[in-house]
């Protein structure tokens, strides 16, 4: 089980949390105007690397707040969690 | 009395505490402090179990947790049965009552012991070449006669009368296992006062040194070190001792979960102590002191009760003071097996050693072993053991340095020990994703780097010299613990020489002896070869088409024989070769350790609503939809569901029905932004709903497919009271607060779950005004100041009320939302005025039928997750001048905008009185050939009291185009057909709602 460091709560275990994919893809503000190709990118696309990566967290069991954290898929090592809307410190793409 | 093998004195048994336990139906007396195997073989005991495949005769290999053979069921009493217990582990304690196992009709007499002759057809994959065919012959010979066959002890009937705990801890240093270089570690890691778990699966800590007799450690005996080291850790109020506790999970982030055996050894437990209790630990740093297993080696017939690992003679010999033979022939290529050659000469065994190695290859301890006067043969091979219900003896030769047998011989022996070298046992290392490193000189996999905050010292990192181990054990304890501290231990040196060998060198045809590499799934050397022939050449393939490593002892004995035995056909080296996963547990668990306290009414917690306890008293049956309980029926007499469904149903249609809503999920949503954020939430328009009006809102995935729906009353301007599904109430607020903050962080809104601050009363059916009305205050009732999908707030039986008039069964009704502490309160007071209304409490069977006659939707029933508005027929409430919705672009997507899409009907059988299956396939012509394309499914079906018929609603392709075609529906044994019409069967204008 994961410990998770929630930007709000602190290392918390996995259990309270929600898993949210992969982060920083942006929802287009008008979708209305992006052809077909772009729209299904944004819903479906994703780059699943082997290693670093920037996920989406929910605290669903506690503050309930969204916030992003830099795994490594390969380790699961958590390298460091940021607020939405902030960037991570260090590695990894954002 | 104490058997006669029993040594005269020594070992770590209590002599002053007799305990007697009972094997197969014998009394045999031991100490406090034996094993159940050290008090078998007291009394000369080694035949104790039958192999899985070819049931051999087989006695103990080992001393310890990596036992693969004496595997035995313990008898506690009723509910307390267990098989498979090793003999090794299982503490003696007065009384217990044991069993072997996996033979008819008995251990000596054993009808299965066939297989053993027949072997040849039980080679290497034999089930996969075996049971091919007749095809029909699976489900009536091969599967039960092989279920019955297989596994090796009997599961218990009777329920667990067992408790079991569960405790989470912290911990800032665990150290598992508690030899020399785990109680090293925690004296180093102890002594700034930071927090350290030493746990170790046996019952007394100290791991080899509780069988060094010989040793000292800074000028003092093993032993003595021992219990002083731990009178140190105990006097320090930082450290937990955890014995008996197994670490048997390593997984993510440091955390270890640890079985811990709390009453099994106690001769008369307390009744309101735990069984066993599951520690999970999350540890900053974690120390694995896990130490080796000795190999066995590989020779002709080496299963045989009373062959057993060197080091665990000298266990045996001088922790628990038995003589495992009187006559013990020692068979080694290295130097450890020596030690137990001294030390059971010197317990007055006589002693004979074979040493796989030329005499020159050997170091100062053999001149040390025939100083007293045994026997050693050097350069020298076995070639096969004698005896079969146990050993009589050894046939061995001399081994040219060319590999040339010579002229056999055979020793005579009741008790062999065999050493093959050591394995690290990485198997928690490995566990936490860590990287092994092959080590040659060690023939070995060692660990190489660590993906978690961890080390590994002594054994389990490849180090066998006691000093060495101290050193390198009290070195990780300190940088676990944040520090550099190394400290020099003075200890007698550790003769480790050691050259490997696969299978010893034989001159009998491979092909026809059965040299045992895996004990407990009885796989031989000549199954490795077969496997090889037939070309797995992965070890994992290997491993699952001989089954070598994948019994409960996860091959702690028999890996790096497996392996080195693959290498060395492949001729490859052993690092290309690779190595198996190791997979958590460690040991087996029991099941009542996994559960803990979970089971019964706490297996999965229950959500009950204030009304739950009138419903229970009034007989309702109820059924579960999510963790909730809710009343499905209320039976009156012996009244079936049908029947009591029918006259629910009437009684709500002529008269009125009362009906517990509690569980629909309810979300305050507050804020200057509110109606903006339904605007972009919901598919229908928002900010022209006037305040005191509610609307049946519907919301997509941004996949433009149906997620949730339900009636949302708008308060005030921003204010909205929205309800969900019972089951999609924390996935719909989970929706909600993503998009508010990570899409639309600018919208000032606040969501709050508020399904369980209400009890929701539904009151319907055309009397429900004239019921409830006496009860209102401060709410005008009448038709034209309160109609259809009104909201107000005021008071009923004085308490503050949400009045909702909306309808899910097509009559008037009324929702009646107050405080939950008040619920039942309200509830009681409506019913107590329901008599001359003819008042009916229904269930969520007749509230299930009343909406299908009137054909609404149950999202989740209905839907499917790949449903769109359009699809049910509901594309009119969808905004389409709102810039943008969830799911907006979504429906602009060509399959979802395609013709030919399944679309929402209603399915009337030609049978009346013929109700479908819910899940039944559509198809528009029976006769068509195999494959029948499917149009769709049966969504609901139902018997409908309104319409005096069945009904049903199905997803059909183009089914609006379909509507007055006949179609045909699958029924369990054939077909029937049926028409498809509009999905509303009653009243489907709509107008008793405005009654």
């Amino acid at each position: 089980m994961l410990l998770i460091p929630c930007p709000y709560c602190g290392d918390r275990p996995e259990i309270e949390f929600r898993g949210g994919g992969e982060a920083h893809i942006a929802r287009p503000s008008d979708p209305q105007t992006i052809d077909d190709q772009a729209w299904a990118e944004f819903l479906f696309y994703r780059t699943n690397p082997k290693g670093l990566m920037a996920e989406r967290w929910n605290h669903a069991h506690g503050c309930q707040r969204w916030f992003n954290a830099l795994r490594d898929t390969v380790s699961d090592r958590i390298l460091e969690s940021y607020k939405m809307g902030e960037k991570p410190i260090g590695g990894g793409r954002a | 009395m104490a058997g006669r093998n029993r040594l005269p004195k020594g070992g770590r048994v209590d002599r002053s505490k007799p305990v007697s336990i009972v094997f197969n139906g014998r009394t045999l007396a031991g100490f406090a402090g034996d094993t159940v195997a050290s008090l078998l073989i007291a009394h000369d005991i080694h035949f104790v179990g039958r192999s899985f495949k070819y049931h051999r005769p087989r006695g103990f290999l080992s001393h310890g947790s990596d036992e693969p053979n004496a595997l035995l069921s313990v008898d506690r009493g009723p509910g307390k049965i267990d098989p498979n217990n090793r003999a090794t582990v299982a503490e003696a304690r007065d009384g217990l009552v044991t069993h072997s196992q996996n033979h008819w009709p008995s251990l000596e007499f054993d009808i299965g012991a066939i297989n053993d002759v027949l072997s040849p057809v039980f080679v290497a994959g034999f089930y996969y070449k075996t049971f091919m065919w007749p095809r029909r012959f699976w489900d009536s010979v091969y599967e039960p006669k092989i279920r019955a066959a297989a596994g090796l002890g009997r599961a218990p009937d009777a329920p667990d009368a067992d408790r079991y705990a569960n405790r989470h801890a912290h911990c800032d240093v665990l150290v598992v296992g508690a030899g020399p270089a785990g109680l090293a570690a925690a004296l180093a890691g102890s002594e700034t006062g930071k927090r350290v778990f030493l746990a170790d699966e046996q019952a007394e800590m100290g791991g080899t040194l509780l069988h060094d007799l010989t040793s000292a450690i800074d000028g003092k005996p093993a032993q003595a070190w021992v219990a002083e080291a731990l009178a140190e850790l105990r006097s320090r109020g930082n450290v937990t001792l955890l014995p008996r506790s197994t670490a048997f999970g390593y997984y993510n982030h440091n955390h270890i979960a640890l079985a811990e055996r709390l009453t099994d050894h106690l001769d008369n437990a307390p009744a309101h102590l735990p069984r066993e209790r599951l520690w999970q630990v999350r540890a900053g740093e974690v120390v694995l002191a896990t130490g080796a297993h000795e190999r066995p080696l590989v020779f002709a017939d080496n299963d045989r009760p009373g062959i057993l690992l060197a080091e665990s003679v000298r266990v045996f010999v001088n922790r628990y003071a038995v003589a495992p033979g009187r006559k013990v022939v020692f068979v080694t290529n290295g130097a450890s097996a020596y030690a137990a050659a001294l030390d059971a000469a010197a317990a007055g065994i006589d002693v004979t050693l074979v040493d796989v190695r030329p005499e020159g290859d050997c170091g100062p301890e053999l001149a040390a072993l025939r100083a007293k006067g045994a026997t050693v043969l050097t350069g020298h091979t076995v070639l096969a053991a004698a005896g079969t219900r146990r050993v009589t003896g050894l046939a061995v030769a001399p081994l040219s340095p060319a590999g040339k047998i010579g002229t056999r011989k055979t020793l005579a022996a009741d008790c062999v020990g065999m050493s093959g070298g050591w394995t690290p046992s990485v198997h928690l290392f490995s566990q936490s994703r860590g990287k092994l490193r092959f080590d040659p000189a060690l023939d070995a996999f060692v660990p190489d780097q660590a993906v978690q905050a961890q080390r590994s010292a002594g054994a389990a990192n490849g180090r066998y010299d006691l000093g060495e181990i101290l050193s390198e054990g009290f070195a990780a304890g300190s940088a676990a613990a944040g520090g550099d501290a190394s400290r020099a231990f003075t200890a007698t040196p550790t003769p480790t020489g050691f050259s490997p060998v696969r299978v010893l060198p034989t001159d009998a045809d491979p092909a026809r002896v059965k040299a045992f590499i895996d004990f407990q799934n009885d796989v031989t050397a000549k199954d490795i070869h077969l496997a090889v022939r037939e070309g797995f050449e992965s070890v994992e393939h290997v491993k699952r088409y001989t089954t070598t490593g994948m019994a409960t002892d996860q091959g702690k004995s028999s890996n790096m024989n497996a392996l080195g035995l693959v290498a060395g056909i492949l001729e490859k080296p052993l690092p290309a070769v690779g190595t198996t996963t190791f997979r958590p547990p460690y040991t087996p668990v029991t099941f009542g350790t996994l559960i803990g306290p979970s089971r019964g009414p706490l297996f999965d917690p229950a959500r009950k609503t204030p009304v739950h306890g009138w419903a229970e008293e009034q007989g309702a049956r109820f059924e579960d939809v999510g963790l909730w309980k809710r009343a499905w029926y209320f039976p009156r007499g012996d009244e079936d569901l049908h029947e009591a469904v029918a006259r629910e149903c009437a009684a709500v249609r002529q008269h009125v029905g009362i009906f517990d809503a509690t569980t629909l999920g309810k979300i305050e949503i507050v804020g200057p932004d509110a109606a903006e954020f339904m605007n972009r939430i919901y598919v229908n328009g928002w900010l022209k709903l006037e305040p005191g009006r509610c609307r049946y809102g519907l919301m997509l995935k941004e996949d433009g497919y149906i997620l949730d729906d339900g009636v949302v009353a708008r308060l005030a301007v921003d204010r909205f009271h929205v309800t969900t599904t019972t089951g999609g109430a924390p996935r719909v607020l989970a929706h909600m607060e993503d998009y508010l903050q990570t899409e639309w962080p600018e919208l000032n809104v606040f969501l709050t779950s508020t399904t369980e601050q209400f009890a929701v009363i539904a009151v319907q059916g055309p009397k429900a005004r004239e019921l409830i009305a006496p009860l209102v205050t401060g709410i005008d009732l009448a038709n034209d100041a309160f109609p259809h999908m009104a909201v107000r707030t005021g008071f009923i039986c004085g308490v503050p009320t949400r009045l909702f008039r909306v309808s899910f069964t097509g009559e008037l009704g009324f929702e009646i939302n107050v405080p939950a502490d008040y619920g039942r309160a309200v509830w009681e007071a409506i019913f107590a005025r329901g008599g001359a209304f003819g008042l009916t409490p229904y269930g969520t069977e007749t509230m299930h039928v009343l909406r299908a006659e009137r054909g609404f939707v149950i999202i989740g029933q209905e839907t499917d997750g790949t449903v769109t508005p359009d699809d049910l027929g509901l594309g009119g409430m969808i905004a389409r001048a709102k810039p943008d919705f969830v799911g907006k672009r979504s429906l602009a997507r060509p399959d979802l905008e395609a013709p030919g899409r399944k679309q929402l009907v209603g399915i009337l059988t030609d049978d009346p009185t013929l109700v479908l299956d819910e899940g039944a396939q559509i198809v528009a012509d029976r006769d068509q050939p195999i494959p029948i394309h499917a149009l769709g499914h049966v969504t609901s079906s139902y018997w409908s009291p309104a319409c005096d018929r069945s009904i049903a609603l199905a997803l059909v392709e183009g089914g609006r185009e379909r509507i007055g075609s006949e179609i045909f529906v699958t029924t369990p044994s054939s077909f029937t057909k049926a028409t498809v019409t509009a999905p509303a069967f009653f009243d489907a204008a709509g107008e008793r709602v405005h009654a």
